[in-house]
């Protein structure tokens, strides 16, 4: 049951479930990823006003084959999470873990896909010679490389552009290549951070289409955005941050149920911004 | 292994994506060919100038390339936020400096291989002989001596934020060892304490760059060194090199990102 306002503990009926129908194994219901009491403090450098917390006692797990979307107004503490999660910077306090491990140890992330918001890779290198790099720090073997290049080029439609260097490209191609790296280690885990930011209609909907496409193959995706049309519409589960701290979790559908409100309203709602009413509105 | 070495095979393509290195090749042996056309006063050992000449400019060069090239990694990394997709896979921080170490040190090996082959094409061309032993251990010990260099250049640009700092850095400091380094001992015995003690402090901390230079034997085509001393020479830049690196490696672990 979703919860909102309170230290909100794992949703009892978060879906374990294979969203292609197949049975869940035991294993299989363990969370994939675990965050538990995370708290995150920043000091700046040389200043002596107290450190400010950015995520506050957050506790969180996402299940296998679920697509989980994290969301928060600017400066919730989403993207430090998603910092931690992915070895950027150390928790204050608390951990997290993908596959039982500690996102502490870099093995932890051989079997997670990351997309940034914005897109960074190696300009002078073609999408092909970025992938087989990426490739080869999974320790793919060659044969291996080869094929799954093909596969993810063919799924971002990026096939026909392979060969020529990052910096001609457009940015929704860029984005794309972006996703293509994630996901060469045909990974059980994918952290998007803010996907389709800034990418135009078309660029949008190729975006979700994948995302779509990666969780009827059963994917586990993670996936922070602004785009709260979006979010209802792919994720299985949300999760609100507010100022450091979680403040709602559970399933897109049982929150509609729950709180008559699109996921929209039910969103402003929950950061403290007052909706106005129409009616009054208008008179 | 794999991991550090793809690394490194991602500096070396940046390396020959780039403009400097073929500028730099070119400008070495647009001079060098200029030099060796003219017959300066009709003396036939003019030749001795002309690969000393050259052999300035290749060390310069190499100088050039190693610092340009090591100061802008990371934070060429940092500023294109390339470190956050590669951190995001099985990479520790420790792999990405050996990377980038061992890419700046072999794209030196590259480099330093086209200009020696032009330097001993140009020599046989006026000497009709090739000391091929004299031009292999002269680049050897370059080649040991920019691993040094190399390794301080990427401490460097963890300590200083801006590439631009941190190649000026470099440069006043690699200059200031090979031309002033070897004299520093003999300044301490001509002045007064505590500067003399200072200098001998700097004497000894500094590592010797000079000792890598064997310009002279090239030049006046004297007897290669004993192996042996080349291996003690080695030894000495390895234990440089490593010390630079694993300060580098306790700097970037505890380094933000952002």
């Amino acid at each position: 049951m979703a919860r909102m306002n309170a230290p909100v503990s794992q949703d009892s009926r978060s879906p374990a479930a294979n969203p292609a129908g197949g049975s869940i194994t035991a294993r299989a219901a363990e969370p994939i990823l675990r965050i538990e009491n995370l708290c995150v403090e920043y000091r700046a450098a040389g200043s002596r006003s107290p450190a400010k917390r950015a995520v506050d006692g957050l506790n969180l797990s996402v299940n296998p084959g679920e697509v989980f979307g994290f969301l928060g107004p600017n400066g919730a503490g989403k993207t430090t999470t998603m910092n931690v999660l992915l070895g950027f910077i150390n928790a204050t306090s608390g951990d997290a873990y993908i596959f039982g491990t500690t996102v502490r140890q870099p093995i932890a992330r051989q079997r997670i896909g990351y997309l940034p918001e914005l897109t960074y890779y190696y300009k002078f290198l073609t999408a092909e010679e970025l992938l087989r790099f990426y490739a080869r720090i999974f320790k793919i073997p060659r044969t291996e490389t080869d094929r799954r290049i093909d596969e993810v080029l063919k799924l971002v439609e990026l096939e026909h552009a392979r060969k020529r260097q990052i910096k001609t490209y457009s940015k929704g191609m860029q984005q794309r290549v972006g996703l293509a790296q994630a996901l060469i280690n045909d990974p059980d885990l994918l952290i998007l951070d803010e996907p389709t930011s800034g990418l135009d209609p078309i660029g949008r909907m190729k975006v979700r289409e994948i995302i779509q496409r990666l969780k009827t193959e059963g994917k586990t995706v993670f996936f922070s955005s602004h785009e709260l049309g979006e979010v209802e519409t792919v994720c299985d589960r949300v999760a609100i941050l507010d100022q450091g701290r979680l403040k709602l979790v559970g399933r897109v559908s049982d929150l509609a149920k729950q709180y008559q409100l699109s996921l929209e309203q039910l969103f402003l709602k929950v950061v403290g911004y007052s909706i106005p009413d129409p009616a009054r509105t208008q008179a | 292994m794999s991991t550090t070495l793809a690394i490194a095979s991602i500096v070396i393509k940046d390396l020959y994506r780039r403009k400097d290195f073929y500028v730099l090749f070119v400008l070495t042996a647009l001079i060098t060919l200029v030099m060796g056309s003219v017959h300066l006063f009709h003396d036939d050992r003019i030749v001795r100038y002309l690969k000393e000449l050259c052999l300035l400019l290749i060390w310069v060069c190499s100088l050039v390339i190693a610092i340009t090239t090591t100061a802008r990694q990371i934070p060429m990394e940092r500023e294109s936020r390339t470190i956050f997709p590669l951190l995001a896979k099985p990479v520790t921080r420790t792999q990405v400096i050996l990377g980038k170490f061992l890419g700046c040190w072999l794209a030196c090996a590259i480099t330093l291989l086209v200009f020696y082959l032009f330097f001993g094409i140009a020599a046989m061309s006026k000497e009709h002989q090739w000391p091929l032993a004299n031009y292999f251990q002269a680049m050897v010990l370059h080649w040991t001596m920019l691993g040094v260099v190399v390794a301080l250049a990427l401490l460097g640009s963890l300590v200083f934020s801006a590439a631009s700092s941190n190649t000026t850095i470099c440069f006043v400091a690699v200059a200031f060892i090979l031309l002033l380094g070897r004299h520093l001992d003999q300044v301490a015995m001509q002045v007064r304490q505590p500067a003399s003690g200072i200098l001998e402090v700097i004497f000894f901390a500094i590592p010797h760059l000079e000792f890598f230079d064997l310009r002279d034997l090239v030049v006046h085509d004297w007897p290669p060194v004993s192996w042996w001393v080349c291996f003690e020479a080695m030894a000495y830049a390895a234990a440089y090199a490593a010390f630079f690196l694993v300060a580098a490696c306790l700097l970037f672990r505890r380094k933000a990102l952002n």
